[in-house]
């Protein structure tokens, strides 16, 4: 696994404590019900984390299944655009199911067999971690339930049909506001229901220990393969990395590894929606407050009551109220800088992106894309930057041609 | 704790009557504050013994549709944690000695602030807390602070609650003891009352303190099946549906709703007077 860097006492890689913390965050919020379980599941997890073969497998299946390493690939054409620094894409776009979500994925089922799980749930919001938790759920014959906002079944319905072809079932829930808060409500509800039986596949590096934790380490293969990339490509580190952040797994992956590396800056885009002066955003770490939510503790979009308001983003994916509590971690203890984007910047690098690499990106990268639309300009040609390009776009295309108003 | 507490002497009282403890559980603020108020003033002589007072919250991941509803119409409506502390403290001046206990989740609490919190809820009357999403594990968090204040902290067991971690949840708990009767949300499925007696007997092999059994109990009948093995029952969704029941299209109160839910409380305490 990634997460065995030597245990040196001022690292920021040694989270989170025994009791699941990072700092002030994070920790083990819920239900007695769950709790036995939650504790066994750690249990199995840390003696998977040691298991050769549990290791073998998990590399066979991302080698020949999801189809890694991806490539990190130098985005001549956006670094020409900007003309500053030179900046590489880590096309995690290109595993199988188009995200990275399949890195999370794997490595959960495979748990979930060892530890004689017979049924999965999932939660998803746009969908991606719904297909590929339906995905694996398929290649290892489990039946899979899949909790989806009624709301965004309406808007992904892509999305909800390919989880069906997978096999998977697809559970609207109307609860609350019919968002990806109100699935993971409802996925908590089933899991506590069924919890003799059933494995709850989190998609990010959020919930009550151990996922914050595991998750990392399942996605930590992205930032792992872009060290040993980048140093055959340039012969160093990269100076500076950036990825979106929703509920941040895929910035968590590729950000830890470098935690330690204090000569790369880090940055974690979050969706600024119509504006952080307004309520209508995502961005937990920019507007938000520390609150307990969904078995952790982290930053919260709450009312001054104490009450979840709901996010907004154009990318369905980033449309959450929380952040997993290691990025809480790291914005007090400034080793992350995390900045935001808005639902405009986003159309616009998304647009960007397409034309110039005939790449079409998630709207969620296009978050990280339109940030490093204005960090890559005032840096020097020689400064690396490596954006993770951590899902296609394919998904998202009618999204953006509505808010373009051009009917397809 | 060495002083007794509201909730100790009235199960004592209940344990010398011979009888159980009918729990009754409403949502603060539902459907209004009036409305809210005048039903949790009413509970008591209707033949409420302990009255729970759920603090509503946006995200209640271990309730079922009803009481969700219910935290949904209070919020709506303008409930806040000050205002759920007041109604608690007109209940305290109405009712000196009925037991009152706060349920809901951490959040709302956390952002009110712990410290401030218990002291808050002690000066308003409250005796007692079950606050669902805070485990033993994390004890230092709210429990250890109420338990400072004179407040019982009240802990679930459950079904996955094993002999060999029944301690941990027992260490720190107070008052009595809340058994889950099913892995599953409130309001949900079908009790099955013998496994529940079961796990009560087993549960009352490490503890002395009273056993209330919840989730999924509905009827006057299966109050008295309940508490014919346990100290008492709860009920809660059931009442939540109730007062469901009598809102109108737009969600105003009917006429008349304080007496219906006033009526089920007196057929459902027949449970434990018969």
């Amino acid at each position: 696994m990634t997460n065995d860097q030597s245990a040196t006492p001022n690292s920021l890689m040694n989270g989170p404590d025994g009791r699941g913390h990072f700092g002030m965050y994070g920790g083990r919020f819920v239900a007695e019900t769950l709790m036995p379980l939650i504790l066994s599941l750690e249990d199995a997890y840390e003696a998977a984390k040691l298991d050769q073969s549990f290791i073998d497998e998990l590399e066979y299946l991302r080698t020949y299944y999801a189809g890694r390493p991806s490539v990190l690939y130098h985005a001549e054409r956006i670094t020409e655009h900007f003309g500053g620094a030179k900046v590489y894409f880590k096309r995690d776009e290109l595993n199988h199911t188009g995200s990275h979500k399949i890195n999370n994925c794997l490595g959960q089922i495979l748990l979930a067999k060892r530890m004689g799980k017979t049924r999965i749930i999932a939660e998803t919001g746009a969908g991606q971690h719904g297909v590929a938790v339906a995905t694996v759920a398929a290649r290892f014959n489990l039946p899979c339930t899949v909790f989806m906002g009624a709301t965004d079944v309406e808007r992904q319905k892509p999305n909800v049909f390919r989880m069906k072809l997978l096999g998977a079932e697809i559970r609207p829930v109307t609860a609350g506001r019919g968002t990806l808060k109100d699935a993971m409500n409802e996925a908590l509800r089933d899991w506590v229901t069924n919890v003799d039986d059933t494995f709850y596949i989190i998609g990010t590096a959020a919930g009550p220990h151990p996922y914050p934790a595991m998750v990392r380490d399942f996605q930590s293969v992205i930032g792992n393969e872009v060290k040993e990339q980048m140093i055959a490509a340039e012969g160093r580190l990269p100076d500076s990395l950036v990825a979106c952040i929703g509920g941040g797994s895929n910035a968590i992956g590729l950000f830890h590894p470098f935690l330690d590396d204090k000569e790369v800056d880090i940055y974690g885009v979050e969706a600024a929606g119509r504006g952080l002066d307004g309520p209508d955003h995502a961005a937990s770490l920019n507007g938000g407050e520390p609150g307990v939510l969904h078995g952790n503790r982290t930053y919260l979009l709450q009312d001054d009551d104490g009450q979840i308001v709901e996010g907004h983003s154009i990318s369905a994916g980033l449309d959450y109220p929380g952040i997993g509590p290691e990025h809480a971690w790291l914005k007090d203890v400034g080793r992350v800088n995390y900045v935001a984007a808005t639902d405009k910047e986003a159309l616009e690098a998304f647009q960007l992106c397409s034309k110039l690499e005939g790449i079409i990106p998630a709207l969620e990268p296009s978050h990280a894309l339109a940030y490093v639309a204005k960090l890559a300009p005032t840096l020097p040609k020689e400064h690396l930057l490596v954006m993770n390009l951590c899902g296609r776009g394919d998904k998202d295309v009618f999204a953006v041609a509505e808010h373009l108003g051009v009917e397809i | 704790m060495t002083d007794m507490t509201r909730i100790d002497a009235c199960f004592a009282n209940l344990k010398a009557q011979g009888r159980g403890a009918l729990v009754t559980f409403i949502t603060a603020g539902d459907p209004s504050y009036d409305v809210g108020l005048e039903v949790l003033l009413a509970l008591p002589d209707a033949g409420a013994d302990v009255v729970e007072l759920g603090m509503p919250f946006s995200d209640p991941m271990a309730d079922g549709p009803a009481i969700q509803l219910a935290s949904e119409r209070a919020l709506k409506a303008g409930q806040t944690m000050r205002k759920t502390l007041a109604m608690a403290a007109s209940f305290r001046e109405k009712h000196r000695d009925v037991p009152l206990v706060l349920m809901g989740y951490y959040n709302p609490i956390y952002h009110y602030g712990p410290e401030k919190f218990v002291l808050d809820a002690k000066a308003a009357g409250v005796d007692g807390l079950i606050v669902v999403d805070v485990p033993p594990e994390a004890d230092d968090e709210l429990c250890l602070p109420a338990l400072a204040q004179g407040l019982n902290f009240i802990r679930l067991a459950t079904p996955t609650t094993d002999d060999e971690r029944l301690p941990v949840v027992l260490q720190n708990t107070s008052g009595f003891l809340y058994y889950v009767s099913m892995t599953g949300i409130t309001g949900a499925g079908a009790l099955d009352v013998s496994r529940v007696h079961e796990n009560v007997a087993r549960i009352k092999t490490q503890t002395d303190l009273p056993v209330v059994v919840g989730f999924g109990v509905k009827s006057a009948d299966q109050v008295a099946d309940i508490a014919s093995g346990a100290d008492g029952a709860v009920v809660g969704s059931a009442i939540v549906s109730e007062i469901e029941a009598n809102l109108d299209e737009r969600g105003v109160a009917r006429e008349g709703l304080v007496d219906k839910v006033k009526t089920l409380i007196s057929n459902l305490a027949q449970g434990v007077r018969s």
